[in-house]
């Protein structure tokens, strides 16, 4: 598998995507702090940030006896650039306005 | 938790000693650094200096710690008055080598809660670092404008 391979399949999992969602709100969380407000077993948690450090999504940093963790987004950025800027930005914030603006008429007729 | 800190990693298909001068000369650092680039003699108790594509001084600071081609450690301080009243931050950059590539670790973190110089410097990194690692592996940048 390639370093993309492993981002997207990283970001395939939506307990995987909230887990970097909580990273973001509050960078550098233990392992405990995370598992709080999560619906899933300490070990769940564990696999799943395990897979996050594969991808290179996250980057664990050992200071004593902690384990903190820290959101990379270096590879979502590199993503970002290979598979949306390329592909004009401009033209997809179009299509994206277009839809929500068509979606939004669907919904109040 | 008083503390800031990010911790941004990148794997570069290079070797350290390439990957060090493209991290500490000048001219090669324009090429990514979106035409900024820093100013310093690289030796421990140096001044440390950021620079504008116009010359202006966008952070300063001094080397505390220098072992190329695997580490250094910056005392980084934000020029503009409200962020400089937060004093100084910390950038280490770690350069590790494995098979083939090089891991660059680069901490960036202050010794207060909530720091917004911290916030601020980690939205340029991911950009900056995504073209350093295109430069290196193919000679061409990615991101061309900040």
């Amino acid at each position: 598998m390639t370093d993309m391979d492993n981002v997207f399949k990283a970001l395939a999992d939506p307990s995987r995507r909230r887990l970097l969602d909580r990273l973001c709100e509050v960078n550098g969380q233990t392992l405990g702090e995370l598992c709080q407000r999560m619906d899933m077993t300490r070990q769940a948690v564990s696999q799943h940030l395990g897979l996050l450090e594969a991808a290179n999504l996250v980057t664990a940093v050992r200071r004593g006896r902690e384990k903190r963790h820290y959101l990379n987004p270096v590879p979502i950025h590199e993503l970002a650039e290979r598979w949306i800027r390329k592909f004009e930005q401009r033209r997809l914030d179009t299509l994206l306005d277009l839809k929500n603006h068509l979606e939004g008429e669907d919904s109040h007729g | 938790m008083d503390n800031s800190t990010f911790v941004y990693v990148t794997f570069i298909r290079t070797s350290p000693e390439r990957l060090w001068a493209a991290l500490t000369q000048a001219d090669f650092m324009k090429r990514y650094w979106f035409a900024s680039h820093v100013e310093c003699d690289w030796k421990v108790g140096s001044p440390w200096r950021l620079l504008f594509p116009d010359g202006r001084v966008a952070d300063s600071g001094e080397v505390l710690e220098i072992d190329p081609p695997r580490r250094m450690v910056i005392k980084w301080l934000h020029e503009s008055p409200e962020l400089k009243a937060e004093g100084p931050s910390r950038m280490t950059m770690e350069l590790e080598p494995l098979e083939g590539a090089v891991k660059l670790t680069i901490t960036h973190s202050m010794d207060r809660a909530e720091s917004e110089l911290i916030r601020k410097v980690s939205g340029g990194w991911p950009a900056i670092l995504s073209n350093l690692k295109s430069l290196l592996e193919t000679g061409e940048i990615v991101v061309k404008k900040f």
